[in-house]
């Protein structure tokens, strides 16, 4: 053997640092054949935020959508790449107002509505819009084989339930095809906010022929679907990303200015969609209370809009809860002030404090309803509660309270509120409160099976009408989950539902606020909103209360806005 | 530990390859069937959604998710579904099949994960092997101190900076360097992959160094010091063969771990991979993706123990001769 010229450790060294490179070799071939891999399950977006050349954005969505099988969607990300891509009879204007879709003109009558179909409406495969696409539609959504959970809003048109309960055919649906341009729908009771109703996915219309070519797979993927909005989607990758490209064939010139709108991102993270946000790669993003901090020192201009959910204390009214006591519901309302929660606790600036029932952005006969119908005002008076606790311990013929069960979700939010409104109660009513956090789903089956005194829960619209939240405490909603029930709200929700003339219908939501406000059914806390920032190259962008959360059929590029 | 399983016994190799199999196949039995008792136990119902259903719509839902069966014929149906491959529909991806999920996105997280395991592997034992060289000196604190920080720091944190960190330099060179998050080119893996490469790295760097140290006490390496054997043959013919098997050992099941995907990983740098599956199901009950992804994670996790086990035959001789 010869000696080793070099230092013995050098020559140690001199071998790693060879493996080193082989490794970094091997890491360049790796990368490269990953490299191949990868294009076949992502597409790179390379245009940024705004492309002003070709016209095109890019956007991150929340989640996947779901379920684009528009029969049986349920959930705000579906109906919003829905509502950029399919078209119902009637559609929303860019300021929340009923404007025609692929219907030109209709009528409500008592009995039921027609709906003429404009002639210029066409599917993506060229084929026209008909009224049997419609009459095809609704008759799957009440068929007991689709399992649609929005079925329900159907149910105002005639033998809908019992089809869907499997009493009678789906065609015995009680809507007809006069010829291809002319749709008849018959009522089971009268709708006066029909036009309302179907301006909702689930009374979209669906080519018979496509439906059965997809073999069971409609809306699985972007070939699985006919389009007839303002966009075309024409790449979907799971959970990846999304292409609609403006619809050429789209009957009308005033949506979808924007040629391409990529869907680059899709993830849940609030922080990487800022990041992507900052990093100039997604045209807008949603800011939570943390980033607003960063958001003002980089001076960006904030946005704010309602996302249409209330948020209440729900008060279980079954036998034997304390909360079944008129008293003691009062000095729950009179003890708490959703003000100081909202300013103090949330710190949400996007987030209103909520008085009643029904949000302020409903609309009412003329202009909006709760100017037509202004809400008692909410009074913090802890002396007034403590009379009322006491008149209630009394009635009750109790000693002391025993303590209240306080059922909320595991989200953030719930554990703020459950542990505010625990904290609020001890503090001016001498209560104790027991908080059960449960994850979502498991929240609604305790409220389900009435395993509460109070629950943290919300209520969102399905569509633009009072009553979307206006019926929610009839006896016979099963969404009523504290069990509620009084004959004169039952009255003035009937007379809310059938009602035609609309100032008499409107004084009947104002009756039942006032109802739920005397009854104290619930605890009124938070109006939600979303606090956003977008691109300023970016025009009319909307954030939706009712429907899509994001709507871009209105946005346009103005590049002379870029700095 | 797992020594006892190595011996090739006189059976041949054929016959003990069947007989793990065997045992593999068992094992992803028991776990399906403990998987659908304990997910059918959570409290909490999978088809409960916001909106109250009607007695009318629920039964639709259950009898489309055969959810009006008992449960054991559930079991049952399930069963042979899963000997015919076949997972089912999910609950939240209402019309995908679980096997396209799983079709779809396992391979995304797979090549992320080949990566990462790759940064992982070639770190750690470079890493290892330094610090075992330079023991007790700077370069050797140096490491240590960073591969403590990999192994303590919560994937979510190194993940957020990271972007962090992309987002700032991009903003700083006036560039678009780095892909922020998205997937679709090799640029879009970088940094991801090093983050879901990190912790185990550090790991792999750890038990590099204390095997290492181990070796190079050890009477073979005197000896073939003594009879003037070159040092850099030394390190590489018997230090680093004999060390990097306890490596290979822990490898095996790390890559089944990190293949499989990484849900934070995947969250923050918006991959559609198929680690955010698993922790989105469990939240939102999807019965039949709990269940493909558990069988299928199970499945994988077996077959590379046993393919472990089978590389040692090759690494060490020893193994083959016993």
């Amino acid at each position: 053997m010869n000696p080793q010229p070099a230092p013995a450790r050098f020559s140690v060294l001199g071998q790693l640092a060879l493996y080193a490179l082989y490794t970094v070799a091997g890491l360049v071939a790796i990368v490269w054949l990953l490299g191949l891999a990868a294009g076949s399950t992502g597409s790179a977006v390379t245009g940024g935020a705004i492309d002003t050349g070709n016209n095109a954005i890019t956007i991150a969505l929340r989640t996947e959508p779901p379920q684009l099988d528009y029969g049986r969607a349920t959930d705000s990300i579906s109906l919003t790449v829905l509502f950029h891509t399919v078209e119902g009879l009637l559609t929303y204007d860019d300021n929340m107002a009923l404007i025609p879709g692929v219907a030109e003109r209709h009528e409500i009558r008592g009995d039921g509505a027609t709906f003429w179909l404009r002639g210029d409406a066409r599917w993506s495969n060229g084929e026209p819009v008909t009224a049997h696409d419609f009459v095809f539609a609704w008759r799957r959504v009440q068929d007991p084989a689709t399992a649609s959970a929005y079925a329900f809003i159907m149910y105002p048109v005639k033998n809908a339930e019992a089809i869907n309960r499997g009493e009678l055919p789906p065609e015995a649906l009680g809507v007809r095809a006069l010829g291809d341009r002319v749709l008849e729908v018959e009522f089971e009771r009268p709708t006066p906010y029909f036009d309302k109703l179907v301006a909702f996915v689930t009374f979209y219309p669906v080519n018979e022929a496509f439906f059965q070519s997809t073999d069971g797979r409609f809306g699985a993927s972007a070939d699985m679907l006919l389009y007839n909005g303002p966009y075309v989607m024409n790449e979907w990758i799971h959970s990846a990303s999304m292409r609609w490209d403006r619809n050429p064939d789209y009957w009308g010139g005033h949506k979808g200015f924007i040629d391409t709108i990529h869907v680059g991102y899709i993830t849940q993270d609030v922080n990487a969609r800022l990041n992507l946000f900052k990093d100039g790669q997604i045209a807008d993003t949603q800011l939570v209370p943390q980033m607003l901090g960063e958001a003002m020192e980089r001076r960006w201009q904030i946005d704010r809009s309602m996302d249409g959910t209330v948020f209440f204390l729900q008060l279980n009214f079954r036998d034997g809860r304390l909360t079944a006591n008129k008293n003691f519901r009062k000095a729950l309302l009179y003890a708490q002030d959703p003000v100081e929660f909202v300013y103090k606790a949330l710190k949400e600036p996007s987030y209103m404090p909520a008085v009643s029932l029904f949000p302020f952005w409903i609309r009412g006969a003329e202009g909006y309803f709760r100017q037509e119908h202004p809400p008692t005002p909410h009074e913090y008076n802890v002396a007034k509660a403590r009379e009322h606790l006491e008149l209630a311990r009394r009635e009750l013929g109790l000693e002391t309270f025993p303590p209240i069960h306080l059922l909320a979700d595991d989200s953030p939010l719930g554990s703020i509120s459950s542990e505010y409104y625990q904290a609020v109660y001890t503090r001016n009513l001498g209560l104790e409160l027991r908080i059960d956090k449960q994850i979502f789903k498991q929240r609604l089956a305790k409220m389900d099976a009435g395993e509460f005194d109070i629950v943290v829960s919300g209520w969102g619209p399905d569509y633009d009408d009072a009553l979307t939240f206006g019926d929610l405490f009839s006896s016979w909603n099963l969404n009523n989950r504290g069990r509620y029930a009084s004959p004169e709200m039952d009255a003035l929700v009937r007379i809310a539902q059938s009602e035609l003339d609309p100032v008499k219908r409107m004084a009947a939501f104002g009756e039942i606020q006032d109802l739920v406000h005397e009854d104290v059914v619930i605890v009124p806390m938070y109006e939600r909103g979303w606090s956003f920032v977008v691109d300023p190259r970016l025009k009319g962008f909307k954030r939706r209360a009712v429907g899509p959360e994001v709507d871009y059929t209105y946005a346009r590029i103005d590049g002379r806005a870029a700095d | 530990m797992r020594f006892t399983l190595l011996m090739w016994p006189g059976g041949g190799m054929a016959w003990y390859v069947c007989k793990r199999l065997l045992q593999g196949v068992l094992t992803v039995w028991f776990i399906a069937t403990a998987t659908f008792f304990a997910m059918h136990n959570v409290p909490g119902d999978p088809l409960l959604n916001d909106r109250a259903m009607t007695p009318a719509i629920r039964a639709n839902l259950e009898a489309r998710y055969g959810l009006d069966q008992p449960l054991l014929n559930q079991y049952l149906i399930y069963l042979g579904n899963l000997a015919r491959g076949d997972f089912g529909i999910s609950f939240t991806q209402e019309n995908r099949q679980v096997n396209d999920i799983i079709r779809e996105h396992f391979p995304v997280s797979a090549t992320l994960g080949i990566l990462a395991v790759v940064f992982a592997a070639a770190g750690g034992v470079l890493w290892g092997a330094l610090t075992a060289l330079y023991r007790n000196r700077l370069p050797d604190y140096l490491i240590m101190f960073l591969v403590i920080l990999g192994i303590s720091v919560p994937s979510f944190v190194v993940a957020a900076l990271s972007q962090l960190g992309l987002v700032s330099l991009n903003n700083l060179t006036g560039r678009s360097l780095l892909p922020v998050a998205g997937w679709g080119s090799v640029y879009h893996m970088l940094a991801p992959a090093l983050v879901l490469g990190l912790s185990t790295m550090a790991y792999l760097t750890r038990l590099m160094r204390s095997s290492m140290l181990e070796i190079i006490d050890s009477d073979f390496v005197r000896t073939a010091r003594s009879k003037g054997v070159p040092p850099a043959l030394i390190f590489s013919r018997h230090q680093l063969r004999n060390a990097i098997l306890p490596v290979v050992t822990v490898l095996g099941p790390q890559i089944a771990v990190i293949t499989t995907g990484g849900f934070v990983v995947e969250l923050v740098f918006a991959i559609p991979g198929l680690g955010r599956f698993f922790v989105e199901a469990v939240q939102q009950l999807d019965y039949t993706v709990i269940m493909g992804t558990t069988v299928f994670y199970g499945a994988f996790l077996v077959f590379m123990v046993i393919v472990v086990d089978l590389l040692y035959g090759v690494i060490d001789p020893r193994v083959r001769l016993q």
